[in-house]
């Protein structure tokens, strides 16, 4: 079961997309690859006010991936705590698991050729600490929750 | 990297950076996208990384890549060469402004030149001269305590998109705490969407809204009886001036419902004091700004929000916690003696000697009155992004014998300028120590996370090696960093070793107010209240109170172009920087549905904008939540600086469409008038149905 969940908090965000960027910061990305996004529906009048709400997402770090089975090499891995990820050293830039995912959330990083994707920052998770989005967004609106089975 | 310069935490690794965040101790990390990007820039070389030496003609891009050395020498050498001919008063210097200024107004003064100004005649010259003839303190002499008020009320104030980290979290900690918003504008925003109250109101009739406010709260008895009684001089003019305003009158200039305005009216006086009306922060829009920024500040008196919790308080700062201020080196500058060339304290004397008003030296430029100003050093300042009209500032500036621009990214003031001083990123360099005043003051510092890579230089430095080929250098009395800032510092008692812990120093642990019974003396007013009648504006001739005007419609089939600011980008430069790019390549005009679909405007469609003389094509974002009479665009972007090669033409730059209203100036605020500016639009012919090429 998945441990991990980035949540939103709607009324917080402002819309400035700070958390793409820290991830791609973070990552070190080029130009390009995008891991976390950023969106919104058009303005709709609300009792008066032009409202509307964003959304955050990343991955959904699925509990049966299509992108784990479909990777010939064995990169692409679910870790028993539910993070999805790609290990670097064995990926070979095939992009098989881009076909797989139905939101073809796994991206070509031009810089190494190779497969990226939101591993949640595993890297930093593993050391106590929470990803790079959450940790730097710029109104506190996105929150690293840990699930609990009830 | 952005100039609200939130203050950020850097980690390294070598001469890498690997991680920015916002201060821990102030931000609790928080970073916007511009902040993050940082790491881009470092990267980026479509900077200047050299000195450079114009070759060819002003702004035809040929360029001799020169040492320090050569660079420095030409330029004082011009500058001595124009100093001898037409005295140091006709060199003049503008910096972007921000908390780091003192250097550089040394430096001009130094060299005896009272010539020292900024960008704020675009900005908020408007919004400091109003406050400054109600309370005779400045815009900057009062914090808006938004996390703690229950109603906050912004004309036009985009506070959640330009953004300052800890101010945009104030307002969400308001919202969270069951707070109010009452949003004021003519399209709605991203401020806009977390509003509790939108008025979408007819463009130019801000001040309109604010008198029938005013006239509604005095009707209704809902201000603060006590405070007024105590602390404002001529209430009754104030009475008997917006008698005819009322709120059916504002509701019907505006375009709203007056049951609107009344409500809104009956909300807040219940909330006050507790409710911050922000006068504004850039209002150099229309040609009433002033005085609706005066109404701004007037509807705060009548909440009665000073110096209480949730309302607008005095900054304290180093004398406030009983320890002696920073050594400044502007302070042990004699004053120079001659009048400003830009007529500010001479000519027009109701205006704040500060930075005086950058516009009116091109006047003086132009017609040598009252002398010749023939030098122009712009530090990390561009004019031609901030200023209307860039064709006729170049026919100002064609009359000076030197332009310097001091920047880390290329300008396109810079792009025009005779010599370029690449100065380094704000990852690279120290500045000096700054004091931040406020309800808990403290010292600031910026200091460097890595070594420049490239032949660049922090501005100290510039200015200390510039200072001693003018012999001036005595006035700066330092060799490295460690020395500049041990002479700042010495009165305090303190030392930069005391700024690790957490990259400023506090100067008090709990919040400092002043007792609220004894505010007087606090109004730096001739009569010491708070002044509805100014006597330094009656002085010059100028209402106090002036009677609203409505303003111009557009001519037929034209638009009144409006612009603002993104989360995205710092004005123009950041345009370039390859992340921020990534996000947002582009600016879009937005459009009213009704108008796009009468000129048969699809969203994404190209568009000509035509202004007079100029044109641009840019696409169409076409929305209902934008008054018909209005354009809007994001400012900073249609960059013309070819080695930008992401920027290059990239959107459209409103200021270019602005022909004529470089001296279109509010003469009670002395803000321009940049919102006066009226556009064609068409879809473009760039929007082709078939393909005729092979």
């Amino acid at each position: 079961m998945n441990k991990y969940l980035i949540y939103l908090n709607t009324k917080r965000c402002i819309g400035c997309h700070a958390c793409e960027v820290h991830c791609k910061t973070n990552k070190r990305l080029p130009v390009g690859p995008i891991l976390c996004e950023i969106s919104h529906e058009p303005l709709k009048a609300v009792r008066g006010v032009p409202k509307t709400e964003y959304r955050f997402r990343s991955c959904y770090h699925c509990e049966d991936p299509y992108c784990v089975p479909v990777c010939p090499t064995g990169a692409m891995q679910k870790r028993e705590d539910g993070i999805v990820f790609v290990d670097q050293e064995r990926c070979i830039g095939c992009m098989a698991c881009v076909g797989a995912c139905p939101w073809a959330i796994p991206k070509h990083n031009p810089a190494t050729n190779k497969v990226v994707k939101c591993d949640y920052c595993l890297d930093r998770v593993d050391a106590g600490l929470k990803p790079a989005c959450v940790t730097r967004c710029t109104t506190h609106a996105l929150k690293f929750v840990s699930l609990v089975e009830i | 990297m952005c100039t609200v310069r939130c203050p950020i935490r850097v980690e390294t690794e070598g001469n890498e950076v690997t991680w920015i965040e916002g201060n821990s101790h102030l931000l609790g990390g928080a970073l916007c996208a511009k902040g993050a990007a940082g790491t881009a820039l470092l990267k980026d070389e479509e900077r200047p990384l050299r000195p450079l030496i114009r070759k060819g003609g002003r702004g035809a891009g040929r360029w001799e890549e020169v040492s320090w050395y050569a660079a420095l020498d030409y330029v004082a050498d011009k500058l001595k060469k124009i100093i001898a001919s037409h005295g140091p008063e006709s060199i003049m210097l503008s910096c972007r402004g921000g908390p780091f200024v003192d250097l550089v107004k040394a430096f001009i003064h130094g060299l005896g030149s009272p010539n020292f100004t900024n960008h704020d005649s675009t900005c908020g010259r408007n919004v400091h001269h109003a406050s400054l003839s109600l309370y005779g303190l400045g815009r900057k002499d009062f914090i808006y305590d938004i996390k703690n008020c229950k109603h906050l009320v912004l004309f036009g104030r985009n506070i959640l998109a330009s953004l300052r980290i800890a101010e945009a979290n104030q307002v969400l900690d308001m919202l969270d705490a069951g707070g109010k918003l009452t949003y004021v504008d003519v399209r709605q925003t991203m401020t806009g969407i977390k509003a509790n109250r939108f008025f979408q109101v007819r463009p130019g009739t801000d001040y309109a809204l604010a008198l029938g406010m005013i006239h509604e709260i005095i009707k209704e008895k809902g201000y603060d009886r006590e405070f007024v009684d105590r602390h404002v001089a001529d209430f009754d003019r104030l009475e008997e001036f917006v008698v005819p305003y009322s709120a059916e009158w504002a509701a019907k200039e505006c375009g709203l419902r007056s049951e609107r305005i009344k409500e809104f009216v009956a909300e807040v006086c219940a909330a006050r004091p507790k409710v911050v009306f922000h006068p504004g922060w850039m209002l150099s829009r229309y040609r009433d700004s002033f005085y609706a920024s005066r109404a701004l500040h007037i509807l705060n008196v009548l909440m009665g929000n000073i110096e209480v919790e949730g309302g607008q308080i005095l900054p304290k700062g180093p004398g406030d916690c009983g320890i002696k201020g920073l050594r400044s080196f502007d302070a042990q500058i004699p004053k120079p003696t001659a009048k400003r060339a830009d007529g500010v304290g001479w000519k027009y004397t109701h205006f704040d000697k500060g930075p005086g008003l950058f516009h009116l030296f091109y006047e003086t430029m132009v017609t040598e009155d009252p002398y010749p100003v023939k030098g122009l050093i712009c530090v990390r300042h561009d004019p031609f992004t901030c200023f209307p009209d860039p064709a006729a500032q170049k026919e100002a500036l064609d009359k000076c014998d030197l332009l310097v621009s001091v920047d880390t990214h290329y300008s396109e003031f810079g792009w025009y300028a005779d010599v370029i001083l690449p100065e380094s990123t704000y990852l690279e360099r120290d500045s000096i120590i700054a004091t931040q005043k406020g309800v808990k003051p403290r010292f600031i510092v910026r200091r460097k996370a890595v070594e420049t890579e490239h032949d660049t230089k922090g501005l100290c430095e510039i200015i200390k090696q510039l200072a001693d080929r003018m012999g001036i250098g005595h006035y700066f009395p330092y060799n490295t960093m460690e020395e500049l800032w041990a002479w700042q510092l010495e009165p305090t008692g303190h030392r930069i070793e005391d700024f690790d812990a957490k990259g400023f120093v506090p100067l008090t642990d709990t919040p400092i107010m002043y007792d609220r019974d004894k505010l007087e003396g606090k109004f730096k007013t001739p009569s010491g209240k708070i002044e509805i009648i100014s006597d330094t504006l009656s002085k010059a001739g100028l209402d106090s109170l002036k009677p609203y005007q409505s303003p111009e419609e557009p001519p037929k089939g034209q638009f009144r172009l409006v612009f603002g600011r993104s989360p995205i980008h710092a004005h123009g430069h950041t345009i370039n920087n390859p992340l921020l790019h990534e996000l947002m390549p582009e600016n879009t005009l937005w459009i009213n549905k009704r108008q796009a679909a009468r000129l048969g405007v699809e969203e994404g469609d190209w568009m000509d904008v035509i202004g007079c003389g100029c044109t641009g094509v840019i696409k169409a974002h076409v929305t209902e939540f934008i008054h018909p009479e209005v354009v809007y665009m994001v400012h900073g972007f249609g960059r013309q600086v070819p080695l930008q090669t992401r920027a290059y033409h990239a959107g459209v730059g409103d200021q270019k469409l602005m022909r004529g209203l470089l001296q279109e100036m509010d003469p009670a605020g002395g803000g321009l008038c940049l919102c006066e500016c009226f556009v064609s639009v068409r879809r473009s012919s760039k929007n082709p149905k078939r393909r005729v090429e092979l």
